[in-house]
């Protein structure tokens, strides 16, 4: 690892945007390039997706160009020690995905004559006993499951800090409450400004989640991004009874027991997102049809008591896969946003990637599908 | 629990809370035709101060002010176009009025009102020092609680401490059904009596208020209670048994100490902006009060239209202030769903108006004579301030150090707030000590971002929303 940089020192590369993508990407252009970066952040580091998710780490079920990457994040979650000196509330655990009918079942068996087809061994199907062993509560109606064993959960809050610390350790700089409203090329300059004032350096990574679109657009980029407000709830405390982290097959959930007792219930159900302020609207319809799920599914959490509900601002592509590649219209810009609902696992290697690209124009990761190319 | 499917009803106003300025809300409004729905999660009316008047086995110790209140909630009882829901907590409410309420039985009822008046009153303010959390040690509120509506009178060895005037009401009540205190420790700083004193004009417009309150310590000093003012240092210890044994303190340059079995603690009230917060409505810091309050116009009116806040809920004026404060809310909204017009909402608001501004009067005085000093609001490293999480003050000064700039961002990290209680008992003790550490004022460091439901429900509960979906 290189050695922090004097402070005086002008930043090689802007980063915009302080979640997960940011603050690894800026953690990975010290560590891995030596550059230094200016992180820029509109409200504080963390503020949004990156924060306040469900600290799912998952490479149980994801869209396939997605999977060289997610196991490749895997591998850095499982020694964020040795990398950034912090675990990140990082803690192994199994993700399964219970069947609860055949067609169910079917659909998982598919999956993984084709997940085996292009040699991949992460999942793997687990028949309704083995199943049944995993989660002893579990109702009756499930059939069987699939698992990943080697997944796990975080802490969001700890894991964007630790990586912007490590950052800052390496020379970074970060700034809070920084909007960049507009970008420029001036000769061989990125130059960007906002109500805080202007920043320029060389290199220009744009790492600004549910808000990226607003910036490819300036360089004649514009994409179809979404904002949404997946919702999630945590219960009481209440006696350990559930280790992995459970998902459905044609029904949405996320669902997982923390060690002090209290349990996350999410599953992509949206509440209303206002990007501009920065601000969501919970809809309680949308949390009912969730806990709905849950009951079916653990019919002991009928009366578990409900402490609290939150969202955060994601930003959505049509096709459920990040925007994360060089821009095609502007030199040294770099995109790593909109990861659409699953971007949390993916901090790790999306920062790595974007700081590559930045240094080098270059990873050894398939990022083909990502580009933004595929919008234009 | 039940099973069953949420009901939908509408209405014209929903009141939430039923102290006095949500029963003198809900009759102006009833009066003006509107039919009203008025939720308390209580199970009868009267609010904090005349909770259980119109049953109380205690009632007629409680005082005249009692009185004064029972005949408010016979109006209010009798008064036709209330539906009164008592048992009925609200857990949920919209910026379009969507309210979502929870009977005694767990029947989930989704209201749709044109207009609410949020009239949720006040709340202790949180008292943290050493040993505030062991067993034996409850707020004077509670306690008062305890006594208004089941009269359970306290054990022996019972000692008051902190500030304000609730302090010496609930020792009064206390002798009242025979109890006599073992001490009241007072901890009003001394500065504050000058301070206060600039204020003596309001002061002779609250004569009455005044009044009410010499005579109370007066009866204590009658009663040989004794009474302590100007301490510092607080410090509760535990007994063999692990529940409270004695309170110590600083007092005149020495190390005092009084033994107990019960210490009731207490500084003041302040509003109750859970719902307020939730609905990102805009608050200011209330420095005179050192309390958070939701930016109000003058008929109550919040930032978004149709929904008000009346009582102490909007900033402490106490009982009777509350009640003209409901008043014009109801005016307000009357005016709002067209049933009046502007000339006669004015009309009608002249009474109201003056009684409150003659009621509001004293408050500067009150205000700057129970103002807490920083050592009763800032605690020492070592205290608890979130009891839910266990977070401890010095904790919190930790993530400071380490570059949390604000209560949002302690609480991503170290969970305070995060209880069940949602930050209610610990909201005001972190933004005040994160405003210490950073040398900053409190109003720049912010508050929770408060989020529904207001109060916990269980899955099963809320489940029986999902077949009213939109
Ligand atoms: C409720 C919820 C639950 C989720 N659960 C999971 C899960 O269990 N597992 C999983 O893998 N993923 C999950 N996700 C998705 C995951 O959180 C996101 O995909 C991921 O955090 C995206 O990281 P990011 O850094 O791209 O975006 P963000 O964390 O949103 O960071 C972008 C940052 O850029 C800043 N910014 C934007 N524009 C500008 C600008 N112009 N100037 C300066 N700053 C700017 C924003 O303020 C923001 O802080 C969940 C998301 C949500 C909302
Ligand atoms: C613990 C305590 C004791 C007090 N004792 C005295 C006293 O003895 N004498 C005195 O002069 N003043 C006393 N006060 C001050 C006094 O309460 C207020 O000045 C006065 O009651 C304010 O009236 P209000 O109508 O604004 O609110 P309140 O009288 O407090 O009424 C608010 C009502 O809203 C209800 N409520 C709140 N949230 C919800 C919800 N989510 N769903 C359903 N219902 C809800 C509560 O149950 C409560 O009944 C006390 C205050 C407190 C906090």
């Amino acid at each position: 690892m290189s050695t922090p940089f004097p402070a005086s020192r002008r930043p090689d590369a802007i980063v915009v945007g302080g979640g997960l993508h940011g603050s690894s990407t800026a953690f990975h252009l010290a560590a891995r390039h030596g550059l230094k970066a200016l992180l820029l952040e509109q409200t504080y580091p963390g503020r949004h997706a990156s924060g306040v998710n469900a600290g799912g780490v998952r490479t149980l079920g994801r869209i396939l160009p997605e999977i060289p990457l997610s196991l490749a994040s895997m591998e850095i979650w499982h020694r964020l020690p040795e990398l950034i000196g912090d675990d990140c509330g990082f803690v192994h655990s199994a993700q399964v995905k219970v069947a609860e009918s055949e067609a169910d079942m079917e659909t998982l068996r598919a999956r993984d004559v084709e997940l085996r087809a292009l040699g991949y061994t992460h999942e793997k199907l687990l028949d309704a006993e083995t199943l049944r062993e995993l989660l002893p509560a579990v109702s009756r109606h499930v059939v069987g499951g699939a698992v990943a064993e080697n997944d796990g959960c975080a802490i969001p809050f700890r894991a964007v800090t630790g990586f912007r610390r490590a950052a800052e350790r390496l020379g970074a700089e970060v700034r809070s409450n920084w909007r960049v409203e507009r970008i420029e090329r001036t000769g061989e300059m990125w130059r960007v400004s906002g109500p805080a004032g202007t920043a320029e350096a060389p290199l220009l990574a744009i790492c600004a989640g549910a808000w990226g679109d607003k910036i490819s657009a300036q360089v004649g980029e514009p994409v179809p991004l979404n904002p949404e407000a997946p919702m999630l709830l945590i219960t009481e405390r209440i006696t350990p009874f559930l280790a992995p982290v459970v998902g459905t097959t044609s029904r949405r959930l996320s669902f997982k027991q923390y060690p002090n007792g209290t349990v996350l219930i999410g599953g992509g159900y949206r509440g209303i997102a206002d990007r501009d302020s920065e601000r969501t609207i919970l809809k309680f319809s949308g949390l009912a049809t969730n806990v709905r799920v849950v009951c079916e599914l653990f019919p002991l959490m009928k009366t578990v008591r409900i402490v609290r509900a939150w969202s955060g601002i994601e930003g959505v592509m049509p096709d459920a896969i990040p925007v994360l590649g060089p821009s095609l219209k502007a030199p040294d810009l770099v995109y790593g946003f909109g990861y659409s609902s699953h971007g949390f696992q993916m901090g790790p290697i999306g920062g790595r990637i974007v700081a590559d690209l930045v240094a080098t124009g270059k990873t050894n990761l398939p990022i083909e599908a990502f580009s933004i190319g595929r919008f234009a | 629990m039940t099973d069953g499917m949420a009901r939908v009803e509408t209405c014209d106003l929903a009141v939430i809370g039923t102290g006095p300025a949500g029963m003198a809300a809900a009759v102006a409004a009833a009066e003006l035709g509107l039919s009203v729905v008025a939720v308390d999660e209580q199970s009868v009316p009267g609010g904090q101060i005349y909770r259980n008047v119109l049953a109380s086995p205690v009632a007629a110790r409680l005082g005249p002010d009692y009185g004064h209140g029972a005949a408010l909630a016979a109006a209010f009882d009798a008064a036709e176009g209330i539906s009164r829901r008592y048992g009925t907590t609200v857990w949920t409410l919209s910026a379009d009025g969507e309210i979502g309420l929870r009977g005694e039985r767990g029947d989930i009822v989704l209201l749709r009102a044109k207009a609410v008046i949020l009239a949720t009153g006040a709340l202790e303010r949180p008292m943290p020092f050493p040993g505030w959390t062991l067993p034996g040690v409850m707020t004077a509120g509670s306690a008062q609680i305890l006594l208004k509506s089941a009269a359970v009178v306290p054990a022996d060895g019972v000692v008051l401490t902190g500030s304000g005037p609730l302090l010496y009401l609930v020792a009064a009540q206390l002798l009242d059904i025979g109890v006599r205190p073992g001490a009241i420790v007072e901890t009003t700083p001394g500065a504050n009596y000058r301070a206060a004193a600039r204020h003596w004009r309001g002061a002779a417009h609250g004569a009455a208020t005044l009044l009410k309150g010499l005579k109370l310590i007066a009866r204590l000093r009658v009663a040989r209670v004794p009474m302590v003012s100007g301490a510092t240092g607080l410090s509760a210890e535990a007994g063999a048994d692990g529940a409270v044994a004695r309170l110590k303190y600083h007092c005149g340059g020495r190390e005092r100490s009084v033994a107990c079995s019960l210490l009731l603690v207490h500084q003041g009230v302040v509003p109750n902006v859970q719902i307020s917060r939730s609905l990102d409505l805009p608050h200011d810091w209330d420095a005179a009060q050192r309390c958070w309050r939701p930016r109000l116009g003058e008929w109550g009116d919040t930032a978004l239209p149709g929904i008000f806040v009346a009582g102490d809920g909007g900033g402490i004026g106490g009982a009777l202030a509350a009640e003209e404060q409901g008043r014009l809310a109801a005016l307000a909204a009357a005016c709002r769903l067209g049933r009046i017009d502007e000339q006669e909402r004015n009309r009608r608001a002249d009474a109201p108006r003056r009684a409150l501004a003659h009621h509001l009067a004293v408050r500067p005085f009150l205000d700057a004579l129970y103002r807490p000093g920083d050592d009763a609001v800032v605690p020492a490293d070592e205290v608890v301030v979130c009891r839910c999480e266990e977070v401890t003050a010095g904790e919190i000064r930790r993530c400071v150090v380490d570059g949390c700039v604000g209560p949002n961002q302690v609480k991503s990290f170290i969970r305070s707030g995060m209880g069940p209680c949602q930050g209610r008992m610990c909201g005001l003790t972190v933004s005040e000590i994160i405003a210490a550490a950073r040398g900053m004022p409190v109003a720049d460091v912010g508050y929770y971002r408060l989020r529904q439901p207001l109060k916990p429900i269980t899955l099963g509960e809320l489940a029986q929303l999902e077949e009213v979906a939109q």
